[in-house]
Parts: structure tokens; C-alpha cells; sequence
């Protein structure tokens, strides 16, 4: 009985999606889907390579500083980065008086002491980077109705994060004269910018690093577009990941312990079965 | 249970002996995985899945217990304090990577322990308990790790949350009322949150109770063995401690090694980008998908397209989503060939393997984005999937010859021609 029921229910489900598969096959050779711009044009992140990639990788403490300068001096001004400290920068070998003096080089929200009132102070090595827009309304405002994503986790946020961060800061373009003949109506809109990193082609950032030594780096780099680029994107994936190192220095002799006691518990165990060898597997 | 040659427990210390007749404790441990439990000498590595799923189940308590001294249940910082234990707190990396990746983990291991369970006939009578045991806690597992994760707020979560509670309105009737219900709102929003968080920590230890249901079920008939055939002698079994406690040892260091390897080296290599940005209501993804453990039935879901009768498709991909996990309560009724093992059914066996590849193909197709060819080839596989369970295991099991059994493990493992060995082991 249960025998019977079970193979008219099965045969119920299996003509159901036979169904749908007939219907779904029909709609798809009477209307192919057409290509879009995006799935002619979205172009895969380019090959980046980092210090701090694979299983032994550091970070680079020097590149990630000049990281640190390119978003304190172009992206900070539209993007926040909320869940980094000034504190948390002396991981990438500043000192104490550094960070101090980066601190106090952003203004914070603050409280006038003497009449309550919100007012902004100089940072403190405990403040949070401050964010560049009094709330979302206030930077879709200034952003062609976008709001600038916060950057902290950024390189975790998207997918192949660092190299598309990288990809989509020196992926700025004019257009496709093709794409616009092809798909007249993805015509990239005014105060948008054509990108063929970014998922629908047009994004509302304009291109925030133009020219070559648009910051100065202390190190004697030379700042091309290319250069920044990197830089922020190694940067960026310290802020995602502040405990990367500490991570995989851990992991290392975790593994190498489990691996000994791992061959430990197959000897013990070879021992244990001595007596009673299979002379047949079953 | 025992078999009636199973060894007793003799405590020598006076202070054991004090325990034992004041509260047999020791006496019940020693019975269930010491040397007072009898096992087939037999068991491939396959067996080594049930003790593992326990280990994952304890490391998800463990873990969970001490991220929820840190984590704020609340819409408005629950991202943040994520953030907070990947940042601020003591090793609070390793926790919640630890976690995250541990229901990965545990699901890898569930996975192969019910696929064990197809291959050798595990559910035939006389454990059709222990496996109905083991499908009410895959449903708990799921319902679970589904609450799980939508508490780091972040867009996979809060969309995750919206379209899975979504399925239960397509239920007539009463669908939508029950679908704010279970919110508390329109939407997936704080009040979900704080519900979601209270199940999701007491949810483990429901599971953890139904586990020792399950063993205790597994006690009276014993382990069964990759030939199927059940214990006839002492010969057939050995002590489970020493033998399977080093075998599982052995089973727990493999077990560990990938794990940390994940843990260490590849923790967002399962997890999706999305959950990353916060939970934002007015900015839906461009593609929901779930964690990789559910993409089976999320293609199953989204494979059912079309109306059907009188069914509206989406309800007939709920029906066939929950359907899809509860044909395996049938599973001892469905198949009533007479032979346990895979080993010995030949046409069974070709059919077990279609459908590791079936299940592999919806897993690809439910993470994939709806989109052609993956629907199409869904509906295919998901048109195979119930053919499986409901029409041809009846069938094959009624139709099949199976091939000879060896007379008892014992022959089995030492080869017919031994007959000196078949004498009880010392
Ligand atoms: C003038 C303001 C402005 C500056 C300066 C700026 N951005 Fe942006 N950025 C935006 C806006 C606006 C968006 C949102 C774009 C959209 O969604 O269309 C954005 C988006 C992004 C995104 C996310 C793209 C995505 O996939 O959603 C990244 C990454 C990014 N910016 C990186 C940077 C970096 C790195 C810098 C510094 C080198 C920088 N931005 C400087 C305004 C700015
Ligand atoms: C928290 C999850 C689970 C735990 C901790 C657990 C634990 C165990 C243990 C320790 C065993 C004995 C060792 C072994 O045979 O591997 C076992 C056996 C078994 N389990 Fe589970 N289990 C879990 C989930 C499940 C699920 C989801 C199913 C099936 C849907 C299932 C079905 C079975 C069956 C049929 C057996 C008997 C196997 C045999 O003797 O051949 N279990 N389980």
C-alpha cells in the first residue's frame, strides 16, 4: 500500500516538473533569451597579486601605508570605513605618536563640554574613522542618488574582492561605441560613469584616481593610477581581515599538530587491529 | 540491547564500585561506546560518520554558546557586533570562523552518513527507527543552521530569511497569516531577529536530545555492517572500545585536519560575498542563493515552474522541497528488498549511483542563478530525484536478484576457506 501511494505521489511530482520543463523548453525556442549589454560587456576582475596572498602570505606593512594614504586623501572623503579605529592602524607599523597624529588629523563627532551641544573634535586614537556623510539622504545628495558603500569590508563584499577593487578603480572607460549601436537603451546616463567591472556597466562614482602622482608618496613609489589602485586594494584587505596573519600563523601549527597526532592515532590504531587483519575485504 | 556476549562492567576501584550501585552511570557509558558494545569487525570507514556528526554537534554548541556572549541580537547592531567579535574580541575570529565553517562541516558529515545509509540499507527493519530518528534531526539541522544564518544581518541573511518565510505563504489559505506570524511582521525585521536567535540556540540541544534517542534506538539491534548480513556470533563482533574508538580516533584527526585547513586557510571559501554588506531592505541581491547545503532543494524548489492542475507553481515547488526530504521517512516501506547492502543488489546499485550524480547536478543547478540552462537541467534532475525514492527502488526491489550472501561476517572477512578462524575469536 505504501508502495502504491509512493509511486503515484513520485509519478505526480515527476509529471508536475516534466511539465514545467516542457513549458520552460517551449518559451525558450519561441523566445531565446536575448543578450543584455551586461552579459555581452561585464568583464571578469583582472589578475592581481598580492603579499598577502596564499596560505603563507603577510602583508606588505609598507604598501598597505601607502594604501592608508590614498583613501585618507581621495576615498575617505565619500566612503566611510566604520569598522577600523585610528588605534587598529598600528598594525601597519606606525607608532604610538603616529596614530596620534593621524587621529588628530579627523575631525569626529563630539560633544561641547561646557554647553552639550554636538560639535566635531579633533580624533583620538580610539575613534573610529569618522564618517564623510551626516547620513545616507546627505550622500546620496552629493553622489547622483548613490550612496558610497562603506569600505571596511569591502574585498570580502564582492566577489575576488581585492582584484576586483583593483579592476574597477583602473577600469574607468569611455563607452564602447559597439555597445551603445548593439543596446542603444544601455547608453551609460548622464552622471553615471561606464565601468565594465562593475555588475551593470554604470556606475555612480566618477573615476577617483586620474593622474599619476595624484598623492605623494613618502617611500619615493611612484603613484601611477596603477600603483593607488593596488596600494588600496592591499589596504583594503588588511581592513577586511585585520587578523589575516594572526590567522594563518595559527593555522600552521594547528595543522602540523593534527597532522603528528593524526599519524599517532593511525599507528594506535594499526595496533589495535593487528589481531584481527581482514585476509578479504567485505 | 546486547548481544549475550558483550562484556561486563566490573568496576575495580572501591570509589566505582560506590558510583555504580549508587547511579550506574559509568555502567551505561561502558555499554554504549565502551567495551560493553559489540560492533561488527567489519565497518568500513563509512561508520565513522555518526561519531564525527557528534563531534561537529558539540563543536557547534561549544562555539555557539561563547559567540552568543558577544553577539546583540538586534537589527540595528547585530552586523556590527559580528564585526566586533572578528575584530575586538579574544580569538573571536577563530570562534565565528570556527562556527561558520563547523555547520559546513557538520552538514559534509550528515551528508555522508545518510548517504551510507541509502547505500547499505541502514533504514531496513530492523532500524527503521534509528533512521526516522535521523531524519527528524536532518530537519532540525536544517531549520537550525537556516536561523543560523540570518543572524549576522547581513544581505544574505535578511534576503535568505525573506524568501525561505515567503515559501509558507504560497500555502492557500492560511499562507499569509502564518507567514507574518512567523516574522512578527511583513518583513524579516527585529523581531525575527530576536526569535530567530532564541530558537537558533535552543534548537542544538533539541538535536542533541533527539541524538541520544537515536543511539539509544541503535542500541537494541546494534550497528549493521557493510555486508548487511546481522551478527550470528561473538566472531562477528568486537569490543567498540578498544577497536572503534581507535579507529575513530584515527577518523577524527582526518576529519580535523580539513576542517582547520578550512578553517584557517579558506574561511569565506563556502560562504557567500553578500552576507558582508548589511542587511539592507531597499537593495535586493541579484541572486539569492542559500548556503551551499540547501542547493539541492533550492533547486528542487525553483524547479517547478509552471502551474500544474490546480496547483500554483510555487506551490508545487514547496510541496515537492519538503516532500523531497520527507519520501525519506518512507524509505524503509518504499524499498522492501529482502538484502540490506548495496554490495549485493546490482541493479539497486547502478540506480544509487544515478542518483549521487543526480543530487550533485541539483546541488550545482540550486547554486547557480535561475537562469537557462540550470532550470532545465533542474527540472531534469529534480524529475529523476522523485522517480528514485517513489517509483524505482519499489520497483527494483521487487524485480531485483539480488547476488549470494556470505554466510556471516565472520566468512566475509576471513575468506570461506579459513574455517579454522570461524571458530569465536579469542
Ligand atoms: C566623489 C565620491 C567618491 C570618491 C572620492 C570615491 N568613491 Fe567609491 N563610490 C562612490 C559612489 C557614489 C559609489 C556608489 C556607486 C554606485 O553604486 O553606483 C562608490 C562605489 C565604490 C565601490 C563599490 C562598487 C560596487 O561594487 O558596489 C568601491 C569598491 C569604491 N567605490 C572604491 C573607492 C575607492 C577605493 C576610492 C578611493 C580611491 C573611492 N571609491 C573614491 C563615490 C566615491
Ligand atoms: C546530529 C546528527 C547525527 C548524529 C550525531 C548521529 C549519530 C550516529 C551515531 C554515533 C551512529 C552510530 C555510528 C554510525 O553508524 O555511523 C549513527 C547511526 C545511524 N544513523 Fe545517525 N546521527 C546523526 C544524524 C543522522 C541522520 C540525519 C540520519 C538519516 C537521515 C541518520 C541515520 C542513521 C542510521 C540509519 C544509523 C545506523 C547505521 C547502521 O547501523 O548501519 N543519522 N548515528
Amino acid at each position: 500500500m505504501t508502495r502504491l501511494i509512493g509511486i503515484l505521489v513520485g509519478l505526480f511530482f515527476t509529471v508536475a516538473v516534466l511539465w514545467a520543463f516542457a513549458t520552460g523548453a517551449a518559451n525558450y525556442i519561441a523566445e531565446p533569451p536575448a543578450a543584455t549589454a551586461e552579459s555581452v560587456y561585464h568583464r571578469h576582475p583582472k589578475e592581481l597579486h598580492l603579499q598577502s596572498d596564499g596560505p603563507f602570505g603577510t602583508f606588505d606593512k609598507q604598501q598597505l601605508q601607502r594604501g592608508f594614504q590614498v583613501y585618507k586623501e581621495v576615498c575617505s572623503a565619500c566612503h566611510s570605513l566604520s569598522h577600523v579605529a585610528f588605534r587598529d592602524l598600528a598594525a601597519l607599523g606606525y607608532n604610538e605618536a603616529e596614530v596620534k597624529a593621524i587621529a588628530a588629523g579627523f575631525q569626529v563627532p563630539g560633544i561641547d563640554p561646557n554647553t552639550g551641544e554636538t560639535t566635531t573634535r579633533a580624533g583620538m586614537p580610539t575613534d573610529y574613522f569618522p564618517k564623510p556623510y551626516p547620513n545616507d539622504i546627505a550622500a546620496r545628495a552629493a553622489n547622483n542618488n548613490a550612496v558610497p558603500p562603506d569600505l571596511s569590508l569591502m574585498t570580502k563584499a564582492r566577489h575576488e574582492g581585492p582584484a576586483y577593487v583593483y579592476s574597477l578603480l583602473t577600469g574607468f572607460q569611455a563607452q564602447p561605441a559597439a555597445l551603445v549601436k548593439q543596446f542603444p537603451e544601455a547608453k551609460t546616463p548622464a552622471g553615471l560613469h561606464y565601468n565594465p567591472y562593475f555588475a551593470n556597466l554604470n556606475l555612480a562614482m566618477a573615476p577617483p584616481l586620474t593622474s599619476t602622482d595624484q598623492v605623494s608618496y613618502g617611500d619615493g613609489t611612484k603613484a601611477t593610477v596603477d600603483q593607488m589602485a593596488q596600494d588600496v586594494a592591499a589596504f583594503l584587505v588588511w581592513t577586511a581581515e585585520p587578523k589575516l596573519e594572526k590567522r594563518r600563523q595559527t593555522g600552521w601549527p594547528v595543522l602540523g599538530f593534527l597532522l603528528f597526532a593524526t599519524v599517532l592515532a593511525y599507528l594506535a590504531k594499526q595496533q589495535v587491529w593487528a589481531g584481527k587483519k581482514d585476509k578479504k575485504k567485505a | 540491547m546486547s548481544f549475550p556476549w558483550a562484556n561486563e562492567y566490573k568496576p575495580s576501584h572501591p570509589l566505582m564500585k560506590w558510583v555504580d550501585e549508587k547511579l550506574p552511570l559509568p555502567r551505561f557509558v561502558y555499554n554504549a561506546v565502551g567495551a560493553g558494545y559489540p560492533v561488527p569487525r567489519n565497518l568500513n570507514y563509512f561508520w565513522n560518520f555518526g561519531v564525527l556528526a557528534g563531534f561537529c554537534l558539540v563543536l557547534q554548541i561549544v562555539t555557539g554558546v561563547i559567540l552568543a556572549m558577544h553577539y546583540a541580537p538586534n537589527a540595528l547592531v547585530a552586523f556590527d557586533s559580528t564585526e566586533h567579535i572578528m575584530r575586538d574580541v579574544n580569538w573571536g575570529w577563530m570562534l565565528r570562523y570556527a562556527h561558520a565553517n563547523g555547520a559546513s562541516a557538520f552538514f559534509v558529515v550528515v551528508y555522508l552518513h545518510i548517504f551510507r545509509g541509502f547505500f547499505f540499507g541502514s533504514y531496513k527493519a530492523p532500524r527503521e527507527m534509528i533512521w526516522l530518528l535521523g531524519v527528524v534531526i536532518f530537519l532540525l539541522m536544517m531549520a537550525t543552521a537556516f536561523m543560523g544564518y540570518v543572524l549576522p544581518w547581513g544581505q544574505m541573511s535578511f534576503w535568505g530569511a525573506k524568501v525561505i518565510t515567503g515559501l509558507f505563504g504560497a500555502i492557500p489559505v492560511v499562507g499569509e497569516p502564518l507567514q507574518i506570524w512567523l516574522l512578527g511582521g511583513y518583513a524579516p525585521d527585529n523581531a525575527s531577529l530576536n526569535r530567530f536567535f532564541s530558537l537558533h540556540f535552543l534548537l542544538p540541544f533539541v538535536i542533541a536530545a533527539v541524538v541520544i534517542l537515536h543511539i539509544w534506538a541503535l542500541h537494541i539491534p546494534g550497528s549493521s555492517n557493510p555486508t548487511g548480513v546481522e551478527v550470528k556470533s561473538e566472531s562477528d563482533t568486537v569490543p567498540f572500545h578498544p577497536y572503534y574508538t581507535a579507529k575513530d580516533g584515527f577518523g577524527l584527526g582526518v576529519f580535523l585536519i580539513l576542517y582547520c585547513a578550512m578553517l584557517f586557510f579558506l574561511p569565506n571559501a563556502l560562504g557567500h560575498p553578500d552576507n558582508y554588506i548589511p542587511a539592507n531592505p531597499m537593495s535586493t541581491p541579484a541572486h539569492i542563493v542559500p548556503e551551499w547545503y540547501f542547493w539541492p532543494f533550492y533547486a528542487i524548489l525553483r524547479a517547478f515552474t509552471a502551474d500544474f492542475l490546480f496547483f500554483p507553481a510555487k506551490l508545487m515547488g514547496v510541496l515537492a522541497m519538503f516532500s523531497a526530504i520527507l519520501v525519506w521517512f518512507f524509505l524503509p516501506w518504499l524499498d522492501n528488498s529482502p538484502v540490506r547492502s548495496g554490495h549485493f543488489r546490482p541493479l539497486f546499485r547502478k540506480f544509487f549511483y544515478v542518483l549521487m550524480v543526480d543530487v550533485l547536478v541539483l546541488g550545482y543547478c540550486g547554486g547557480a542563478p535561475a537562469a537557462e540552462p540550470y532550470v532545465m537541467i533542474s527540472q531534469i534532475a529534480t524529475a529523476y530525484y522523485f522517480l528514485h525514492f517513489l517509483v524505482i527502488l519499489p520497483i527494483v526491489s521487487s524485480i531485483e536478484k539480488p547476488e549470494p550472501l556470505p554466510y556471516s561476517i565472520t566468512e566475509a572477512v576471513l575468506g570461506s576457506d579459513d574455517k579454522a578462524a570461524l571458530a569465536p575469536a579469542s
